[in-house]
């Protein structure tokens, strides 16, 4: 993606720059003296092609490597690892399936969505009420999380750490802080973490914790997956 | 004129009984009217103030963004403001400025026409409008305040359960009567530009802003029945228990957005054309040249129409639920004629006689925002890039880029037809301070927020307090917003202190088309005489014989000497 930005931001460049140059030149060079009629020129047919057939190769550029990313971006290549993402008013929860794993957390909590580095993590993302957005500033993408569609993708994250995501789709009130925190962890850790729900006491800690919200998130129920690639 | 020889011209305009002389005078005239200059203006004076009111929603937005933890207005407040800061903007003043009240006084004279097509029916537009208006913003008066689910009310959040209230019914109200106000004003161009058009003025005479208008109509009868379904789907499944856009009740909450963006996208060009329209005739009559390019221009505007009626999916990458390959290319591909409209414009100054009245000075300031505006907008038309900044500052920042443009075209329309429609011109030295608030206000406004959004600043956000790095882009912002409340006093101030003082002439600027060969402002049926239209250019054709347009080396009719013919 990163490339994708660089080429279209040198394209961008160029163009804009030569715009405001000729504008400048334009405005500058050819401005009213006296009381001078110009000559009345008004078309000049192979220059207006020049520049209507130019900007059509460059579309097609721009849409050739456009596709190249996306084809990559909303590919759902085979991985082991799944998270369950829920959004809600307002806040996040997030589920391992096939573990006990549950993370849940409202506005300002940052509920942390723990997952390895360097694996490909698939993610489903549903919503219980209204269109949230799944937004992770650090892994440049963006996904509505829709009541009554189940949106996947797959992301994979290059690097340990922990990262701020917030909502970014207007869903009432408490927009403004619906936030949460990925935490990429080294692969060994991320087992380890699981395991940590599959001790009694810290999954009973877990359905205390989460006692107030089982009404809030348990509404809505996909029935058929919406998938994310195009042609399918 | 008693020799008209080639072709003869028969002028066919008749007196339809009322009576500027002998009718009501006073507020019972304005409320009466059919003239179209009349309710042209009564347009433009309630646009104007709706813009000083979406304006001041925006100042009150910007102060409270000033801090990371804002206190000025609370969370729901702030929903309510930057809600109703959009509705009115786009619903309120940008559309209705553009095809209500410049269109509808400029249009007809424009074309050598006495009025509108159905006057009683443009009567009634205008009045639809300002209920709509009033009706939209009364939200605010009402128990829950008003519509708080921004402009584009993405269901579910603007069901009744998550928006209760009467704020959000007066909205979808006052967006229906607004609406249906537009689709009048759309009918009735139509069939002004089609059945009223002077002897002579062929559809490829017509000046490039009418060529505009008509387009612009065509594209509010197809764009604006299907938000007016839309919004009353909308309100049967907030009152009457349809399951449209309900999960719950086997709906799809995504067929709202389908709905709203094949009416939103095709709407950004129902407020845009006009305003290019506007800009093409300026830089012509300031650069003292033919309009460059003249047919590829009509191209180009048709080309655009065409495309944006199929762009509408671009706003919804990030659902998932979209094909991207398809409207990645067409979101692209509308580049291609709007940069033969930006070089068309350099190519009609280049070699003329530029002349930095206010006017043009709006219009290159218009060229240049509107630039910046159109080069962000590719990149969101790249889906792998939109998933990046959809919902964030960089949007916002392209869109108001782009409005910001239309703002500056707008004003450019004002300083260069406002002389026509009232008879006086105004001041050009307040007139070009307002330009450098506007237009420096525009950039200073703008250019934080694209930077903001590529730190992630999602956007709709009443407070910060995650990110307190993000105050300072924000300040710097909030003072652009500020330069730009300032352009807006000149521009008042402007007024009152031009009051009556400068005669304007029927023809201040060397105007090219026939708005400028009858009175200011025009008679009550528009003209007395007409020139004999042999190009897009009649005034300048009866005014400069021998300076006909030339292409590419040879020359273009007419030939002959144009003379003028009585009418009625």
């Amino acid at each position: 993606m990163f490339h994708l930005w660089q080429g279209f931001s040198i394209g961008a460049v160029i163009i804009g720059a030569l715009v405001i140059v000729l504008v400048l030149y334009a405005v500058l060079r050819f401005r009213r003296k006296g009381d001078n009629i110009p000559k009345q020129s008004q078309y000049h047919i192979p220059l207006e092609l020049f520049y209507t057939v130019v900007p059509i190769l460059i579309i097609f550029g721009l849409f050739a490597a456009t596709l190249v990313v996306e084809n990559k971006e909303t590919a759902n290549p085979k991985t082991n690892v799944t998270i369950d993402v829920n959004a809600f008013q307002w806040g996040w929860k997030f589920t391992y399936p096939g573990s006990n794993a549950l993370v849940y957390g409202q506005t300002t909590q940052n509920p942390e969505m723990v997952m390895p580095v360097n694996t490909n993590v698939h993610i489903n993302l549903t919503s219980s009420d209204v269109i949230h957005g799944f937004y992770v500033h650090a892994f440049n993408f963006s996904r509505y999380a829709l009541p009554g569609v189940l949106n996947q993708f797959t992301i994979r994250a290059q690097s340990t750490g922990t990262y701020f995501g917030q909502c970014t789709q207007l869903c009432g009130l408490y927009h403004s802080l619906m936030w949460f925190r990925v935490k990429v962890v080294s692969p060994s850790a991320y087992s380890a973490w699981l395991t940590t729900f599959n001790n009694p006491a810290a999954a009973a800690a877990v359905k205390a914790a989460n006692k107030t919200t089982a009404q809030q998130t348990s509404s809505v129920v996909p029935s058929k997956p919406a998938t994310t690639k195009y042609g399918r | 004129m008693t020799d008209v020889l080639d072709p003869p011209v028969h002028v066919e305009f008749h007196d339809d009984g009322h009576d500027e002389h002998h009718g009501p005078s006073g507020i019972l005239k304005w409320i009466t009217t059919t003239d179209h200059k009349v309710i042209g203006l009564s347009y433009t004076v309630t646009a104007v103030i709706m813009l000083v009111i979406g304006g001041v929603f925006a100042e009150i937005i910007r102060a409270q963004l000033a801090t990371p933890n804002g206190t000025l207005v609370s969370l729901a407040q702030y929903n309510e403001l930057f809600t109703m800061h959009g509705s009115v903007m786009i619903y309120l003043f940008a559309g209705p400025f553009a095809f209500g009240a410049l269109a509808n006084i400029i249009v007809p004279i424009q074309i050598g026409a006495p009025d509108m097509a159905f006057p009683r029916l443009n009567a009634l537009s205008y009045w639809l409008y300002l209920t709509g208006a009033i009706t939209m913003l009364s939200g605010f008066f009402v128990a829950g305040g008003a519509a708080n689910f921004g402009w584009v009310a993405y269901a579910p959040l603007s069901n009744s359960v998550n928006t209760p209230g009467a704020g959000a019914d007066l909205w979808i109200g006052g967006l229906l009567l607004t609406g249906f106000s537009a689709i009048f004003t759309g009918v009735n161009l139509c069939a002004t530009i089609f059945y009223l058009r002077a002897p002579g003025m062929t559809m490829f005479r017509m000046p490039i802003f009418t060529w505009n208008m008509l387009v612009t109509s065509i594209l509010i009868l197809l764009a604006f029945p299907v938000l007016t379904a839309g919004l009353v789907m909308l309100y049967c499944d907030r009152h009457f228990g349809t399951h449209i856009f309900s999960v719950a009740g086997g709906g799809v909450p995504v067929l709202w957005q389908h709905l709203f963006w094949f009416w939103g996208h095709p709407e950004v060009y129902i407020l845009a054309l006009p305003f290019f329209g506007m800009v093409t005739e300026i830089i012509a009559v300031f650069s003292r040249k033919p309009v460059f390019g003249y047919k590829g221009m009509v191209f180009a505007t048709l080309s655009i129409a065409a495309l944006s009626l199929g762009v509408w999916a671009h706003h919804m990458y990030t659902t998932g639920v979209v094909l991207l390959p398809f409207f990645a290319f067409m979101s692209l591909m509308i580049a291609v004629p709007t940069g033969i409209k930006i070089f068309n414009w350099i190519a009609t100054m280049w070699r003329g006689e530029v002349w930095f009245s206010t006017a043009m000075l709006m219009a290159i300031g218009f060229l240049v925002t509107f630039l910046v505006g159109g080069l962000t907008g590719i990149y969101l038309a790249s889906p792998p890039l939109d998933f990046f900044t959809h919902d964030t500052y960089f949007v916002v920042a392209h869109f108001h880029s782009v409005v910001m443009a239309l703002v500056l075209a707008g004003m450019a329309g004002l300083y260069y037809w406002g002389p026509k429609i009232t008879g006086y011109l105004l001041n050009e030295r307040i007139g070009k301070f307002q330009f450098w608030f506007l237009f420096l206000g525009s950039q200073v406004f703008t250019f934080p927020l694209y930077i903001l959004g590529l730190e992630g600043m999602p956007r709709r956000l009443g407070v910060y307090p995650h990110d307190p790095q993000w105050k300072m882009l924000n300040d710097i912002s909030t003072l652009g917003a500020i330069l730009i409340g300032v352009s807006t006093i000149l521009f008042v101030v402007n007024i009152i202190y031009s009051w009556k003082k400068y005669p304007a002439g029927d023809n201040p600027w060397d105007g090219h088309t026939l708005e400028w060969f009858t009175t200011s402002p025009p008679p009550h049926h528009n003209f007395y005489r007409l020139p004999q239209i042999r190009s897009e250019r009649p005034t300048w054709d009866y005014n400069h014989p021998g300076h006909q347009a030339v292409g590419h080396g040879k020359q273009i009719e007419p030939a002959q000497p144009v003379e003028e013919v009585p009418v009625s």
